[in-house]
């Protein structure tokens, strides 16, 4: 993470060639169809969106990028290249990094411990307490984070802001390119969204790719560059933030369709492959 | 969004107001650690020192408490394992039992040395708790179940083993001393400056690494106050256990310390280690903690859940072996019982949480002396048996509503 990257110029190709892509996405649990051919670009230095309705399936498709769970059917492309991701490793080893929407925090641990869970620091196969501490007081600081007073307090006795903080400093600690962040400011005040925001427009700024799911469209006009809507497990359009308004984006939520944006008129040959 | 200065809070702590003050806040906070035990302990010892003075704080009857809670301690070491996962293990007594078994056939009845005899009954340990957390990890049937199955099961397997209504004798030396004898007086002295400078340079040089890093370190203040009350506590229990105490010393001298203590303390901290400096043990809270957070963090759920159970398993057995050789044998009834419920009970009145995700091995310790001394001090009081059980469980109702409540100021202090 480098402060270095300026606001305004995003890396070299950063809007053309996107470093996730998914085409033709399937995924059933048991006689559930619930994802029904997505596709999704995410490009570096942009913040997509991802909206839907509740249920659409917005956290089925980022837990299958994350690995929780395979998608059943479709192609799966990172950097350019064809990829499998069988776990939250391979995902991890890819460089992505996923916020929870339940944050998946452990109450009984401490910030650091939290932090490097599942990747810990070890010298001579002995915990690193100290450089753990070190790097994750470095990425809280390099996040301008300041209202943690100690990173060695439970999670359990943080506040929701506090707890969404150390999530998202969980998933840039690892120099990750892609953060993928599931309805980060569901649970905050204002005074919290604003500073999350604030963050997630950050990671895209230092030419990350960052995915955000949320519900709130002022927060979504506010900090995307791409707006993706899914609608019953459907990707019904993928957008550029200034080519639409909010009312068009609505409307594409709830009914999947608005004017000439989003699926074509009902009863044509889209439904036939639902069956 | 209120910047809190970190330094000011750092400040305080370099004195003993402060350093008082940080701790209060911490028990508001609901995280009691294993306070409640020991002022619990504390005032047993005081009640049962008042009321028998004579006999209770003899030094034959402290060494003889030791040996008395010393299969229940090692037992709820063992526990703490599979009770911070949230799980339970009821058949970790007779696991222990049977591995005592296997030992005395090997030992007693096909003539094996020690250390062979003590490797076949750790590893009857071992495998049993293999067995037991593939079926909890991999089939998912629920931890209370297996090993409820296991305690029936095994119960069995001692019979056959033993023969109904026998016992097997233990004849080898070593094993006969383990939970017999005591370390001659300059070696408990010399185990105890070992122990207390390995502490003191462990904790200095981890504070001063923290120190060069710019971490928030430990005051030296704290180190010492710290250090100086183990060394008071340590030094006393080890000059009291050198002082003859046979009531006849000149047929037989009986002084040391109990070479049974001298484990307990070495398993202790060996677990201690494992469970704080390493990612093994840092996985095991995790997963007792949050399961599914573990799980999408990348840490192979099923492994932790199953080596757990091995431990634990691993331990009863040396548990085990530590009854059959206070008893000089085997028999059936073997780490039956109540023994296994008072491990659990031990280790639940020590600190360690049924909820899973909080626990030490020194709770069992602390837990297991609690109920040593209550049973200890209530039959030298020539209390029933029956009272002995009330009181026992009274206390462990006061441990547990302790934790529940505790638990509650936690969440209700936590989420601001
Ligand atoms: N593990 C599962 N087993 C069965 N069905 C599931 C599972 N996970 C999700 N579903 C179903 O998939 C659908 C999509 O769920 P998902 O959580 O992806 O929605 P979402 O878009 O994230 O909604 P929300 O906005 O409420 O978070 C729902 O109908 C849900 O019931
Ligand atoms: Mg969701």
């Amino acid at each position: 993470m480098t402060a270095a990257t300026a606001e305004t110029s995003p890396p070299p190709a950063a809007s053309e060639d996107p470093i996730l892509t998914l085409r033709g996405i399937h995924k059933s649990f048991g006689a559930v169809h619930v994802l029904r051919g997505v596709d999704l670009d995410v490009r570096r230095g942009h913040v997509t969106a991802l909206v839907g309705d509740n249920g659409a399936g917005k956290s089925t498709l980022i837990k299958g990028i994350a690995g929780i769970h395979g998608f059943d059917e479709g192609d799966y492309t990172f950097e350019g290249k064809p990829v499998h991701v069988h776990g939250p490793k391979d995902a991890n080893a890819l460089g992505i990094e996923v916020v929870y929407q339940d944050l998946a925090l452990c109450d009984n641990l401490d910030v650091v411990h939290n932090m490097f869970l599942g990747r810990e620091e070890t010298k001579s196969r002995l915990l690193d307490e100290e450089a753990m501490e070190a790097r994750a007081r470095e990425t809280l600081d390099g996040l301008s984070v300041r209202t943690l007073k100690s990173v060695r307090t439970q999670v359990a006795s943080l506040s929701g802001g506090q707890r969404q903080t150390v999530a998202i400093a969980r998933a840039v600690l690892w120099n990750s390119k892609v953060v993928i962040l599931d309805e980060p400011t569901a649970a905050l005040g204002v005074a919290q969204t604003a500073q999350v925001l604030r963050l997630v427009r950050r990671l895209a700024d230092n030419g990350l790719g960052v995915i955000l799911i949320s519900h709130n469209l002022n927060d979504v006009f506010q900090v995307a560059d791409d707006i993706a809507v899914l609608y019953l497990g459907k990707m019904v359009e993928q957008v550029r933030r200034e080519d639409v308004t909010s009312n068009q984006v609505v409307e594409l939520i709830t009914g999947g369709r608005s004017g000439d944006l989003g699926m074509a008129e009902e009863g044509s040959d889209q439904e036939g492959e639902d069956a | 969004m209120s910047a809190v200065d970190s330094t000011a809070a750092e400040h305080d702590r370099s004195t003993i107001r402060g350093i008082f003050h940080d701790y209060l806040v911490k028990v508001r906070g609901g995280d009691v650690g294993s306070l409640p035990a020991v002022m619990g302990l504390i005032a047993l010892v005081v009640v049962f020192s008042i009321l028998r003075p004579d006999t209770f704080t003899g030094p034959l009857n402290f060494a003889n408490l030791i040996g008395q809670g010393a299969g229940i301690i090692v037992l709820a070491m063992g526990l703490v394992f599979v009770l911070l996962l949230g799980e339970i293990d009821l058949s970790a007594g007779y696991t222990g039992g049977t591995a005592a078994a296997m030992m005395g056939v090997v030992m007693t009845r096909q003539g094996w040395p020690f250390v062979p005899s003590l490797i076949v009954c750790l590893l009857t340990g071992t495998v049993i708790g293999l067995t037991i957390g593939l079926l909890v990890a991999r089939l998912g049937v629920p931890s209370f179940v297996v090993t409820l199955a296991y305690f029936l099961g095994l119960q069995g397997v001692m019979l056959v083993i033993i023969g109904e209504g026998g016992t097997i004798p233990y004849r080898n030396d070593i094993a006969l001393a383990l939970s017999n004898k005591n370390m001659p007086v300059w070696l408990g002295w010399a185990l105890l400056v070992v122990f207390l400078g390995g502490y003191a340079v462990v904790t200095w040089l981890s504070n001063s690494r923290r120190r060069a890093r710019g971490l928030t370190s430990q005051p030296i203040l704290l180190w010492a106050l710290k250090l100086g009350a183990l060394s008071v506590v340590s030094i006393a229990v080890v000059g009291y256990l050198s002082i003859e105490r046979a009531v006849n010393p000149n047929i037989t001298s009986i002084k040391g310390v109990p070479i049974v203590l001298a484990l307990i303390v070495g398993l202790v901290v060996v677990l201690t280690f494992f469970l704080t400096k390493t990612a093994w043990g840092r996985h095991i809270y995790a997963v007792g903690g949050n399961a599914e957070a573990a799980r999408r963090a990348g840490i192979n759920v099923q492994m932790v859940r199953i080596s757990a159970f091995m431990v634990c398993s691993t331990i009863a057995a040396f548990a085990g072996l530590l009854l059959a050789s206070r008893t000089n044998s085997v028999s059936p009834n073997t780490g039956g019982d109540v023994t296994l419920l008072l491990a659990v009970g031990a280790a639940v009145i020590g600190g360690t949480s049924l909820f899973g995700g909080k626990g030490r091995a020194v709770d069992a310790v602390i837990g297991g002396l609690a109920l040593a001394v209550i049973n200890n001090g209530m039959v030298l009081l020539n209390q029933s048996a029956g009272r002995v059980f009330i009181i026992t469980g009274l206390v462990l109702l006061v441990a547990a509503s302790v934790d529940a409540i505790s638990r509650r100021q936690a969440t209700a202090s936590g989420r601001a």
